[in-house]
């Protein structure tokens, strides 16, 4: 593995691999000194080219973590205010001498380009609606964590499938560790050509919601004020989001998870989103362990923890 | 004692093809037969096709305004090698070509660089914006026939009527990209199964058919002379054709890239495969070469298209759209079509040429004819590693393709020779 780009490739034991390092990693992150030596020397770079706190941050935490150095790069700030390109933007930080680039880009792609131009490994933090792989890393471990394996698990990712990376990441990732996927939610959110997925389609949330281990919610682009893609976000709520009476038609153990920056009210009722049985904020703190796991391998280090 | 003798080649004149000798002196075809006598100059034609030289009616050559892409001696030096002798150029340039000094002024820069013979096409609208009439009249004096807003669509229904109305009176022709804006606007490739892969805003074949049936209907009105520009789905192909059986004047072109490639080339999120309109399914290439087969469609149009590299190497979405194509065109077209020598030289010069309204290019050879030719071996593969364009925006370099240009005549001079 030179690079992360997406799941779509990456077979079961890569994933394995990557899910048992990161496991190890969490185990770091719960010590008095939650750091380890292993990339000590080696910098990092985050670029994103999109809001982002929590995967920016996130990325930093797992950098430093292993001891390696971080710079960070914000368009706002930047040269590219000034007209400069992408690639020169990417040829100039790689020429300080990174040895790695964490890139988040809306334009679907982008990590790809900055693979060809660059000859240091590049993690996509997300590209577009297309990918973003250490959020499958992430929910995958949070779902091994609970459950032990994804095997035989029913996983419904619930929402705006169509825009969204984490679901296009989620979906092969979960799947290739032998989770059953049903994809939710009105047609006009939902890929065009779901026959085309290794993924089962529902309408209708609640002809599944009894069936399902993990209930995924994707957040609402409340921005768009659901425009011209469903009616209201109230009656999105409605048919579409985790209200107590569906948390409580749950199985016991099920799960529900959400990748962040939550709507409540919206997707996610106020109170379903502080239960215990939501890991939103499991999923956050694994991130940092998956990130961790991603940079470890990818930068060849030396793990003597 | 002739300036050039073409000897041996497979030659197409109006009695048909025949292999034989063409002989060219004082800018013109002097004899077509054997034992024409001394030439000052003789290239050998043995297994290659002499025809008419090709006319391209689809070029963006970007002069005024947008040099840095190309400009009219690059572009027309880039035709001549792939086998062209004339152009239609379109006129989406800066400023848009919608009054007669800046048609006139695109041929007299040809007309300087010696390499193709240019015509501009004019502008349907006043800068291409949909609202206002160009200024038609004065353009059809200074030789414009053919009439578009080329990349810009002219949606406003009532507004492409009068215009069509006007420019039928003058005998010319209306040309669209015909593609409905608010069906396309947020897109950057063909909606399918790939785009929903890469979570890429994608662009419905409907987009063009709508405007496609649209535009026919209103043809049927005005009666006007209407040509479909760059057909690339299975249904534009099906309505050209109802338009054709029920006796419109309705013309069609398709380019060598959506007869190539599929959406499938768009999984490298390679830049050089963003196209207006866009690659669409294998369904609809496989429609588009039956189409050109058989007529329907009427004309190979390359849509060159030159952007810069700093235009092209970024991010698929972020990149301009189109590709250049004038240098091997007619090599994807053998390739992939494989037509004979006779519908060949149809497709890619005498049809191009009837529409266009160009008298001394796209006809059949003859003698007393201007010397606009082209020898091109069918069999000859070979793969294409550098551009005469400015830009090398093209998803042909590095690929070997079928048919090579051996020589180019504009006036009976040699503009391109192997």
């Amino acid at each position: 593995m030179n690079h992360l780009l997406s799941t779509e490739h990456l077979d079961r034991s890569t994933l394995e691999e990557l899910l048992d390092e990161a496991e190890g990693f969490a185990e770091v992150l719960t010590r008095p000194i939650p750091k380890v030596p292993a990339l000590r020397g080696k910098t990092v770079a985050t670029m994103f080219f999109e809001p982002s706190t929590r995967t920016r941050l996130s990325f930093e935490k797992a950098a430093k973590a292993l001891s390696a150095d971080t710079v960070s790069f914000s368009p706002g700030t930047s040269a590219i205010s000034k007209g400069e390109s992408l690639k020169d933007t990417a040829l100039t930080i790689r020429a300080m001498g990174v040895d790695l680039i964490v890139v988040r880009h809306t334009a679907t792609g982008a990590p790809w380009r900055l693979a060809e131009w660059l000859d240091i490994p590049i993690v996509n933090g997300g590209d577009g609606a297309h990918q973003h792989p250490t959020q499958a890393l992430l929910d995958c471990l949070t779902i091994r964590q609970r459950f032990g394996s994804l095997d035989g698990l029913k996983i419904a990712i619930v929402g705006d499938i169509k825009h969204s990376r984490v679901a296009r990441s989620d979906i092969f990732a979960m799947t290739t560790l032998g989770a059953e996927v049903i994809l939710v939610g009105p047609p006009t959110l939902l890929p065009l050509d779901p026959e085309a997925w290794p993924v089962s389609v529902s309408h209708d949330l609640d002809s599944v919601i009894e069936e399902v281990d993990v209930v995924y919610l994707l957040r609402v682009q409340t921005e768009r004020g659901g425009a011209s893609v469903f009616p209201s976000l109230a009656e999105y709520a409605t048919r579409f989001g985790m209200t107590p009476e569906r948390f409580s038609r749950l199985k016991p153990e099920a799960v529900v998870m959400h990748p962040g920056p939550m709507n409540r009210g919206v997707e996610i009722s106020y109170d379903v989103a502080d239960d215990e049985r939501a890991l939103i904020l499991e999923q956050v703190t694994n991130g940092v362990a998956a990130r961790m796991a991603v940079l470890f391998r990818l930068l060849g280090g030396e793990h003597d923890a | 004692m002739h300036d050039l003798l073409l000897k041996g080649g497979s030659v197409l004149t109006h009695e048909g093809i025949s292999v034989t000798d063409v002989a060219i002196a004082n800018g013109r075809v002097a004899a077509i037969g054997s034992d024409l006598g001394e030439a000052g100059e003789t290239i050998e034609c043995g297994g290659a096709w002499v025809g008419p030289g090709f006319v391209d009616m689809h070029t963006h050559l970007r002069e005024p305004g947008q040099e840095w892409k190309e400009n009219i001696a690059s572009g027309t030096a880039a035709a001549a090698a792939g086998g062209y002798t004339a152009l239609l150029a379109m006129p989406n340039t800066d400023p848009p070509i919608d009054s007669a000094h800046l048609a006139r002024y695109v041929s007299d820069q040809a007309f300087r660089a010696r390499n193709a013979y240019v015509v501009s096409a004019g502008c349907l609208t006043m800068e291409r914006a949909g609202e206002r009439m160009a200024h038609l009249d004065e353009l059809w004096d200074a030789g414009v026939r053919i009439f578009t807003d080329d990349g810009d669509t002219v949606q406003n229904a009532s507004v492409l009527r009068a215009a069509m109305e006007y420019v039928a009176q003058l005998g010319g022709v209306v040309s669209q990209h015909a593609v409905d804006r608010d069906l396309s606007a947020a897109g950057f490739m063909h909606e399918g199964s790939i785009s929903s892969r890469l979570g890429m805003q994608g662009i419905p074949r409907e987009a063009d058919d709508l405007t496609i049936s649209r535009d026919i209907e209103l043809a049927r009105l005005t009666a006007v002379r209407y040509h479909v520009q760059h057909l690339s789905t299975a249904r534009g192909v099906a309505l050209v054709k109802a338009a054709k059986e029920d006796g419109l004047p309705v013309t069609a072109e398709v380019t060598p890239h959506h007869l190539m490639f599929d959406h499938g080339e768009v999984l490298s999120m390679d830049a050089n495969y963003r196209m207006t309109p866009p690659l669409r399914e294998p369904s609809d290439t496989a429609a588009l070469i039956e189409g050109l087969r058989r007529g329907i469609i009427d004309v190979v149009a390359t849509d060159h298209a030159p952007h810069a590299a700093v235009e092209k190497d970024v991010p698929f979405e972020q990149s301009m759209s189109g590709v250049t194509g004038l240098e091997w065109a007619a090599s994807v077209v053998n390739g992939v079509v494989g037509l004979d020598q006779h519908d060949f030289f149809d497709r890619i010069s005498i049809a191009p040429a009837r529409i266009a309204g160009f008298t001394d290019h796209g006809q059949p050879l003859a003698e007393g004819a201007a010397g606009n030719i082209v020898v091109f071996d069918p069999d000859k593969r070979w793969t294409p590693s550098s551009t005469r364009s400015r830009s090398n925006n093209s998803p042909y370099l590095g690929r070997e393709l079928t048919g090579k240009v051996r020589a180019t005549l504009l006036d009976g001079v040699l503009t391109y020779a192997e």
